[in-house]
């Protein structure tokens, strides 16, 4: 889902930001766990990292609202390794493993865990990129159920290229299992009022990083 | 806001958090049994976004940048190049873009849709940057949101606020403070705070540091 609670930019009501003086790294020993477990499974390379943020931006409102952080990582985890046939949801309540599991090509030991982090998104160019620096878009007015990464408050408006970032994974199609679909990524810079109207402050200007397919000339 | 904090959320519903507790415990016990997960692979994961990541990084980085005026220009051009090539631990596998703060612009980051954050460098983000009231009022409102943090500018200062919307994360080099010439690169290093290099925040001042 996109139109869900996760896209939150320029909401009211949540209160000042309240920074915690001197804080640690983890504030429980589970959240630790829940981290590790996170990363260990996301290195089996079975979901993207946009699949996993889709299943926690699917999580129902009250409980993405509900819960914290590690809490949400967590209920997104669950739902991934049950979805993915990685786990019974008879194991989940039963809180053990009642068969083996199915054989993995990839598994995290603790040299992998050590080692320089690989990957990356950039991808090969298939087509050269449809904008340069300093042109005018539009952002598409899209309401796609499935994941996506153009956020609402900037759906519908006009900004600037401000740079061309390369060719990268595209979340919408890697979070459905579609693949990389590799397309070019963009600065695109608004001014406040344009996203917020006449009101909005002068001085103030938004970028986000824009997909190509999520933007038209203007 | 309390619903995000883990503070307040997790103390005053002490028996929603051990529940949660047990089911972390017995989701890693299964995943472990089945053999997709080595509790050492879980370990050094944590050993290291513990002891080895964090804004002691970015600072080194900052550092650099303010005393020698080539590595600044490769950060400014390809901040992945350019920190890659002076820190060892964690390259960076995102595309890592640092942003100069200026009397002219000050830029802020954020990430309105989940908490991308520039972990290699800086390490694991705050609760605050994961917060829904920071994630919601930063675009609409950053100067009340700097105000949260203290943090006042020159009313003609421009803010420029970056959304992380993509695996691109950004650096926000701030401004060398005043009263640091012929400073060490170790000395400059202990005045760049994590949020001065989220835009929350400014470098401390060498009177704040003496204090």
């Amino acid at each position: 889902m996109t139109n869900s609670i996760h896209d939150m930019g320029g909401m009211h009501g949540f209160g000042p930001v309240e920074a915690e003086a001197n804080e640690p790294v983890f504030h429980a020993p589970w959240e630790r766990r829940v981290l590790a477990l996170q990363r260990a499974m996301g290195f089996t390379r079975l979901w993207t990292i946009d699949g996993g943020r889709a299943s926690i931006e699917n999580l129902a409102p009250l409980t993405y609202l509900s819960s914290s952080y590690y809490k949400r990582w967590f209920l997104g985890l669950e739902r991934r390794v049950v979805a993915h046939g990685l786990v019974g949801e008879d194991e989940i309540a039963a809180g053990r493993g009642l068969r083996p599991g199915i054989r993995l090509n990839r598994k995290m030991n603790a040299a992998d865990a050590n080692a320089a982090r690989s990957g990356g998104f950039e991808r090969p160019a298939p087509a050269p990129a449809r904008f340069k620096e300093g042109e005018r878009v539009r952002t598409a007015n899209i309401h796609p159920e499935t994941h996506t990464r153009l956020p609402r408050y900037a759906r519908g408006k006009t900004g600037i290229i401000e740079a061309v970032r390369g060719c990268h994974v595209f979340p919408d199609s890697a979070a459905i299992g579609a693949g990389d679909n590799p397309q070019w990524l963009y600065t695109v810079v608004f001014s406040a009022r344009e996203l917020w109207g006449d009101e909005a402050d002068p001085t103030v200007n938004v970028s986000i990083e824009a997909f190509e397919p999520y933007l038209v000339a203007a | 806001m309390a619903a995000d904090d883990h503070h307040s959320h997790d103390h005053d519903h002490g028996s929603e958090l051990s529940d949660l507790q047990l089911r972390v415990r017995a989701l890693e016990t299964i995943l472990t049994e089945k053999g997709y997960v080595e509790p050492a692979a879980l370990d050094q994961i944590v050993e290291n976004v513990e002891t080895k990541i964090g804004p002691h990084i970015g600072a080194r980085i900052v550092a650099r940048a303010w005393v020698d005026p080539e590595f600044k220009r490769r950060l400014l051009a390809d901040a992945t190049e350019a920190v890659n090539a002076l820190v060892g631990y964690d390259p960076v596998a995102a595309h890592l873009i640092a942003v100069e703060n200026t009397p002219k612009t000050h830029h802020v980051v954020v990430c309105t849709l989940c908490s991308c954050y520039p972990w290699s460098v800086l390490g694991l983000p705050p609760v605050w940057y994961k917060s829904f009231a920071y994630r919601s009022r930063t675009v609409i409102d950053p100067k009340g949101v700097l105000a949260d943090f203290g943090v006042k500018l020159p009313p003609e200062t421009e803010i420029r606020i970056w959304d992380s919307t993509a695996e691109t994360r950004f650096l926000v080099l701030p401004m060398r403070p005043s009263g640091t010439e012929g400073w060490s690169e170790e000395q400059l290093a202990a005045l760049v705070t994590r949020d001065s290099m989220v835009g929350t925040g400014v470098a401390r001042s060498p009177q704040e540091a003496a204090r």
